[in-house]
């Protein structure tokens, strides 16, 4: 409006002003508590709510977290410590039992000199899992994460080196049968792939691993299952579980996908079954009737029996997952893979699963995380377990009797460091992996 | 997938079996189900082969015989006497009565958390937010076995409930207006008592007060009452564009009748009192039921606050913006545009939190609640050393409370589900 000012107007500004600073109320730490936590009668009074359960819970643990006690050599002891310190009555942690038994919160009985083992097992994982997250990384590491189920079962379990190299064979003979017989008929590929390990491992493992054994005797010291306890063996039961869990998920949810009658009806049947029964019930039928459902006098290791059972339990909740994930495909994508002329295989392995599985990755990373926290229930059909099994082998020694709450926050802290950092990394790789379909 | 078209060629081999498009899927049935069939077989053979190594058989007889074992919560009438069908019915009940009040607790903490978390207000939302994290990522054992040691730990004996004659104080005082009294042993609360009460008819199932058929048919009967009463208003509304003032009125026909029985009847809260060593007067709740009931609610109200939250933001915005563009108030925005397409999204996660809390109280078994792992699958089995025929009975009944649950609350999700051409 620069004209001529209007002859009427008394008085007409011919400068801006500068601009004025904002009240002390609108901006700055005042305008934010006053938007944030006071904006209205009903807001102020949740903030003191909260201030109010704020007080409640740091006056009441701030304290013992405080007059923790790390050096000590029993339960009497710190409180004695704590008492002399900080006055008779006052309460404080004794860290000095997490600091005496670390090493069985983390290995359970595993030997002590032998505790470089898992570790290095642990370490060798994150190199074994680097190349399936980076797609930057070089793709000859993926023979590396081919073969880690057998360098870590070799470096847990100990023992000769011969069996766990005849298995890769088997695998590797497989594979070679398929390569060979791939040209002529695809069928005959698929049986030979499965036939030629099968009678490889029944009728010439014995005799090989024998003679090998005696040629060459490559062994470390065996570790027996029942000595695996703490997050060692939550790690292995979860781990192990979820990846024979994945292949197989993934087959039950193209089952439940099919057009064929009978397989969806199995697939249905097997999923529902597993899904409608507490994973209690399942370590039980690992623990008392799978020795009933096997040829008699077959025995074999309970840490295995209940990696089968928590595999078959994982898989029913991965099938369903998939199946998400499979039902949220565009329909033209099936529709574009048929008119492509590709089988049902390929178009499931070119097309389909790779973004099904996309989709379904946060349902993946939360199944395993709850079946990390559900490891825990191994407590019940004994095997030492971090949260139950072995605090009460600590409380069990005279020096530690008592100590209740140290072992919960210690435990329960590492399943929350694993568990947060597994569900926020997965909030970040769906959003990297996130393509709109526009 | 696809159907090719062949030009079908007269005669047939045993090829086609495999590459006609049109027999390929009938072949590989036929192969599962021969595999299928193969697999039940040899399960079955070495089944029936290890109970003849062991001299087993396999019968459910032993359901007949008399348990020997004391259930301290018991539901229905039961001693050691009754039967271990007897047991096992008392196991189902308390599994489905701890499932059943979790189920609700688990609601009421999850709505509330999933509502607050997206209140504006920041401190408050992050509480919320740091509640829901800490319970999800931690197992639930480590929840019911904290819940368990407070209470048995951390409470104090019956006894420091009692006042000394020389102070006039007692060392711990009741809490709630002196009708709870939490114990290291067990919860006291104030049990319900009818002073004129119409009697109990005593079912060899269980006994039936009729005092309480009395309140829940007259309940029954004034719900009804009331939506026929709504249902009234709404034809007015539709008639004349006035809604009669339905609020006072719908409160008055849900509760009065119900209070004037109740008032009829004598119904008092009987508050349980020290005498000797123990309270009584009361009901005294074992620490078991309480610490599993806390554990489970806590555990899963966590994660109902995620679904509830995710189906309120799963509205979008613009609906909001447009109820309020047609000039409606907040709480009616909230009642009849964000809700029932909120619940839409929500309810069917919901029903399977409601099934993983069901099968969840089977961690019972850490705090020795006698659910139905505890009776069937606990001593039962101990006692009689059937672990087949306890365990697959065991499996079937959680596998029918689960097809249940789920086809109930499947029913509901079909009448709340959006409604589409």
């Amino acid at each position: 409006m620069i004209g001529k000012p209007s002859p009427t107007a008394p008085f007409v500004r011919k400068h801006m002003l500068p601009a004025e600073v904002p009240p002390a109320r609108a901006s700055g730490a005042p305008k934010w508590l006053r938007e944030n936590l006071f904006s209205s009668w009903a807001n102020t009074a949740l903030t003191l709510f909260g201030l109010f359960i704020l007080y409640l819970l740091v006056s009441h643990f701030a304290p013992w977290f405080l007059h923790g006690v790390w050096q000590a050599d029993s339960l009497a002891q710190c409180r004695q410590i704590i008492a002399e310190r900080w006055g008779e009555g006052a309460s404080g942690a004794c860290w000095a039992v997490i600091r005496a038994r670390w090493t069985q919160f983390l290995f359970g009985f595993y030997p002590s000199q032998l505790y470089w083992r898992p570790v290095l097992a642990f370490v060798l994982m994150f190199v074994a899992i680097a190349p399936v997250l980076f797609t930057q990384l070089p793709r000859k590491m993926l023979w590396f994460t081919l073969a880690y189920p057998l360098v870590a079962i070799w470096l847990l379990w100990g023992g000769s080196i011969w069996p766990v190299a005849m298995i890769a064979v088997g695998f590797a003979l497989g594979a070679l049968a398929y390569r060979l017989l791939a040209l002529r008929s695809s069928l005959l590929a698929s049986l030979a792939a499965i036939a030629v390990p099968l009678l490889f491992w029944s009728f010439l493992t014995g005799p090989i691993d024998s003679v090998l054994t005696s040629v060459v005797p490559l062994a470390i010291q065996p570790v027996p299952s029942r000595e695996f306890g703490g997050f060692l063996l939550a790690i292995v039961l979860g781990l192990g579980g979820i990846a024979m869990s994945l292949p197989l998920g993934i087959v039950l949810a193209l089952g439940r996908q099919s057009d064929m009658f009978l397989i969806k009806t199995f697939s249905v049947m097997f999923i529902e079954f597993i899904r409608g029964v507490p994973l209690i019930a399942l370590l039980f039928v690992a623990s008392l009737l799978l020795n009933y459902f096997l040829p008699p006098g077959t025995n074999f290791d309970i840490i295995l029996r209940v990696m089968i059972l928590v595999t078959l339990f994982s898989a029913a909740y991965i099938a369903e997952v998939i199946r998400g994930g499979l039902a949220a495909l565009p329909r033209g994508q099936y529709e574009a893979a048929d008119a492509l002329g590709l089988d049902y295989w390929k178009a499931q392995r070119l097309i389909i699963l790779p973004q099904a599985l996309k989709i379904s990755i946060p349902g993946i990373v939360s199944t395993f995380i709850g079946m990390f926290k559900d490891t825990t229930l191994v407590t019940f059909v004994g095997l030492f377990e971090p949260l139950k099994s072995i605090p009460d082998t600590i409380r069990a020694d005279f020096a530690w009797k008592g100590v209740y709450w140290e072992p919960f926050v210690f435990v329960g802290a590492i399943f929350f460091l694993f568990n947060f950092g597994m569900s926020r990394y997965s909030m970040y790789l769906e959003r990297k992996l996130k393509r709109d379909y526009r | 997938m696809t159907s090719v078209p062949d030009t079908p060629e007269p005669g047939f081999r045993l090829s086609q079996l495999i590459y006609d498009t049109r027999y390929r899927s009938l072949t590989i049935q036929v192969v599962v189900l021969f595999l299928v069939m193969a697999g039940a077989a040899w399960l079955v053979d070495n089944t029936i082969r290890n109970l003849n190594v062991l001299g087993k058989d396999f019968n459910f007889g032993f359901l007949g015989n008399r348990s020997g074992y004391d259930i301290a919560q018991h539901l229905i009438p039961y001693s050691n006497d009754s039967t271990h069908a007897r047991a096992m019915l008392v196991g189902l009940l308390n599994t489905l009565w701890i499932s059943f009040v979790g189920c609700i607790t688990a609601t009421v903490i999850g709505v509330f958390v999933g509502v607050m978390r997206l209140s504006p207000n920041w401190l408050v939302s992050r509480l919320m937010t740091a509640y829901v994290e800490v319970f999800r990522n931690i197992p639930l054992l480590l929840w019911i076995l904290v819940a368990i040691a407070l209470l048995t730990e951390v409470m104090p004996a019956p006894n420091a409930y009692r006042i000394n004659p020389t102070t006039g104080e007692a060392q711990t005082s009741m809490i709630l207006f002196d009708s709870v009294a939490l114990t290291n042993r067990y919860t006291a609360i104030p049990s319900m008592e009818f002073l004129r009460s119409l009697g109990v008819v005593n079912t060899p199932f269980a006994p039936i007060s009729l005092d309480v058929v009395a309140v829940l048919v007259l309940f029954a009967v004034s719900i009804w009452a009331n939506r026929r009463f709504v249902g009234w208003a709404n034809a007015v509304q539709a008639a004349t564009g006035v809604r009669p003032t339905t609020w006072w009125k719908s409160l008055l026909i849900l509760f009065a009748p119900v209070i004037v029985l109740l008032i009829a009847l004598g119904f008092r809260l009987h508050e349980p009192t020290l005498q000797g060593f123990n309270f009584t007067g009361g009901t005294n709740v074992s620490n078991a039921f309480v610490a599993l009931w806390a554990g489970l609610s806590l555990y899963t109200g966590a994660f109902i606050a995620e679904i509830v939250r995710a189906g309120i933001l799963a509205v979008s915005k613009g609906q909001t913006e447009a109820a309020a563009a047609l000039g409606m108030r907040s709480g009616r925005i909230m009642r009849l545009v964000i809700l029932p397409q909120a619940l839409r999204v929500i309810v069917p996660p919901l029903i399977s939190q409601f099934l993983n809390l069901t099968k969840n109280s089977s961690l019972a078994i850490a705090v020795g609640y006698m659910d139905l792992r505890g009776t069937l699958g606990g001593i039962t089995l101990n006692q009689t050393g059937r672990e087949l025929e306890c365990i697959l009975l065991m499996m079937l009944i959680y596998l029918s409370i689960s097809l249940v649950i789920s086809g109930a609350m499947n029913l509901f999700n079909r009448k709340v589900r959006l409604k589409e051409r």
